[in-house]
């Protein structure tokens, strides 16, 4: 199973970075929970996002908006996710934890750590694939720079 | 950044011209700390309900000065400088927590009182009759200091300066009933978020104060129908400019218009349609039929409701060429279930990652960019006119001309 989950994570890293947004919401069951916190919002029981989707919808729409809507500079996101540790079964899903950095790199060739963090997830199998019944992502920090157009 | 060397002029009496070296240059940004943030204004700290019991705190900033907010020991809540009368270390070192009666800075363990005062030294009279602080040093000379405080709609503000206005006149009637109309009751911290943007702080308090621009820079209101400068809605400005509530009213009866692909502007893609519409399934739950309100209050405040989801954004400076915008999701303490979960999925509209606000943590990097080498240039503020009053269009730079006119005033310029 680990296998399968790393080979997972890694399915989702690529279609971020390789600009296949529209692959994205594939990866979630319907309904579902995507969000993406910090490590402090995450610790107070604090439940806001900075993105928030519950639905398959939710997440096209977003990938929507960034295709046809927002404004923002030129960027790509490297995903680095690490091994997931499966802490067991909870309400019929695979409870995992994966640690991941993302380094951002600007139209100007810029290039920063972005983001940090882990994902926290709910993992099912549907139709033989795994998908994510829940997918927080807890970023260590609260400091987001100028802006989180692409989702992590 | 690179600071262009400026004359630092203004082009005479106009509000409607701007030398953008306001944005860039080191010596008027020191100036702005002090005559603005420093100055005979109200600064939001935090909120009442972060702050439920005596001893519990938040560290904020009242421009680059630290300050604590601490609920005192007969429920008032007090503001100091974060600075250890001592050596000047930060006495407090969390964002926030609850200290009891006491706070002690860790370099030299000085004490201070919830109210701010110094009230313990250690080996204050030495140690084995050696050493110790000389009989002339007054622990009451050495607090750190104290800003005044005042609340409203579950708000903290506090104010360095005596000559200061009660904030209630300082508000106005006009917008403190618009303050009132979203936070008329406890509200609950959702969530808190910090986006770091890369421009001087009055672009992004100018940005927020352009109803102008909400429709053009951010499609995805304009191709979701969301909101268009042909509903209904305008733009109250205070007397003084400095503060402005800025409201989108819908009618319903705009759906047919065509005002926008006439002019040709980008944002009009009819196919474009949600997955789920439901993101916008809105409540009225301010008794009217205002979806939008924007609201500032001068120099660092913005209180937001777009549909149900409601924040605060607190304005930080971080030098001429940099900021950071503090944003508190909120609900009311009273929501059940559903609304939490409604006002969850609308705060995708707002914040660092926002569908209609996302533009507005670039834009002010573009401007930031655009003019480093234009600080003797000057930009253009004129739609609508010239002047800083109400208007009853969106269409319009009332309130950013507002902004310049309690700007100059308070900068004496």
């Amino acid at each position: 199973m680990l296998e399968r989950v790393v080979l997972l994570n890694a399915e989702y890293a690529r279609a971020i970075d390789d600009d296949r947004l529209e692959d994205w919401p594939a990866f979630f069951t319907d309904p579902c929970l995507y969000t993406i916190t910090s490590a402090d919002n995450h610790r107070r029981g604090l439940p806001a996002g900075v993105i928030y989707a519950d639905s398959v919808g939710m997440l096209k729409d977003r990938v929507a908006a960034i295709r046809e809507a927002n404004v923002f500079e030129r960027q790509s996101y490297r995903h680095l996710v690490g091994l997931p540790a499966l802490s067991g079964e909870r309400a019929g899903a695979m409870r995992t934890e994966t640690p991941f950095l993302v380094v951002r790199t600007m139209r100007d060739g810029t290039m920063g750590l972005f983001a940090a963090g882990r994902y926290v997830d709910a993992i099912v199998e549907e139709g033989g694939a795994l998908r994510f019944r829940e997918r927080v992502v807890v970023c260590d920090s609260s400091r987001i720079d100028t802006l989180l157009a692409i989702p992590l | 950044m690179t600071t262009v060397p400026s004359r630092r002029e203004w082009p005479g009496e106009t509000l409607a011209r701007v030398p953008y070296w306001v944005y860039q240059d080191e010596g008027n940004y020191r100036d702005e700390l002090r005559c603005i943030f420093e100055g005979p204004v109200w600064n939001y700290v935090a909120l009442e309900a972060d702050l439920p019991r005596t001893g519990d705190y938040r560290t904020t900033f009242v421009g680059e000065m630290p300050v604590i907010v601490v609920r005192g020991e007969t429920g008032e809540i007090h503001a100091f400088e974060n600075r250890c009368g001592h050596r000047g270390a930060l006495i407090a070192l969390d964002d926030c927590g609850s200290t009891g009666k006491r706070f002690q800075c860790v370099y030299h363990a000085w004490s201070y009182d919830l109210c701010g005062e110094l009230v313990s030294v250690a080996f204050e009279k030495g140690a084995n009759g050696r050493g110790g602080m000389p009989a002339s040093f007054r622990k009451s000379e050495h607090g750190p200091r104290r800003l005044r405080t005042a609340t409203l709609g579950g708000l903290v503000f506090a104010s360095l300066s005596p000559a200061a206005p009660p904030l209630e006149d300082y508000l106005g009637e006009a917008v403190r009933a618009r303050l009132l109309r979203v936070l008329g009751r406890p509200v609950e911290v959702l969530g808190r978020f910090v986006q770091a943007l890369p421009n001087n702080w009055k672009l992004y308090v100018e940005n927020v104060k352009d109803t102008y621009h909400a429709s053009l820079l951010h499609t995805f209101f304009s191709t979701f129908h969301i909101t268009r400068l042909t509903q209904g809605g305008g733009v109250l400005v205070s007397p003084d400019g400095a503060h402005h509530a800025s409201s989108t009213i819908d009618r319903g009866d705009d759906r047919a218009s065509t005002a926008y692909r006439d002019q040709g502007i980008r944002s009009e893609k009819e196919q474009y349609r949600l997955s789920d519409p439901s993101l916008l399934d809105t409540v009225k739950e301010f008794g009217d039929d205002i979806q939008l309100q924007i609201l500032t209050v001068f120099p660092s405040l913005v209180v937001q409701q777009v549909y149900n989801a409601l924040a605060v954004r607190q304005v930080l400076p971080k030098g001429p060429g940099a900021m950071e915008l503090h944003w508190t999701y909120l609900g009311f303490a009273d929501d059940n279930a559903e609304m939490r979960r409604r006002r969850l999925r609308q705060a995708n509209l707002v914040g660092p990652a926002g569908y209609v606000s996302m533009e507005d943590g670039c834009v002010g990097g573009f401007v930031q960019r655009g003019v480093a080498a234009a600080g003797d240039t000057l930009s253009v503020v004129n739609m609508g006119g010239e002047g800083a009053e109400s208007q009853d269009t969106r269409a319009t730079e009332a309130a950013v001309r507002g902004f310049w006119k309690a700007y100059r005033g308070y900068m004496g310029c």
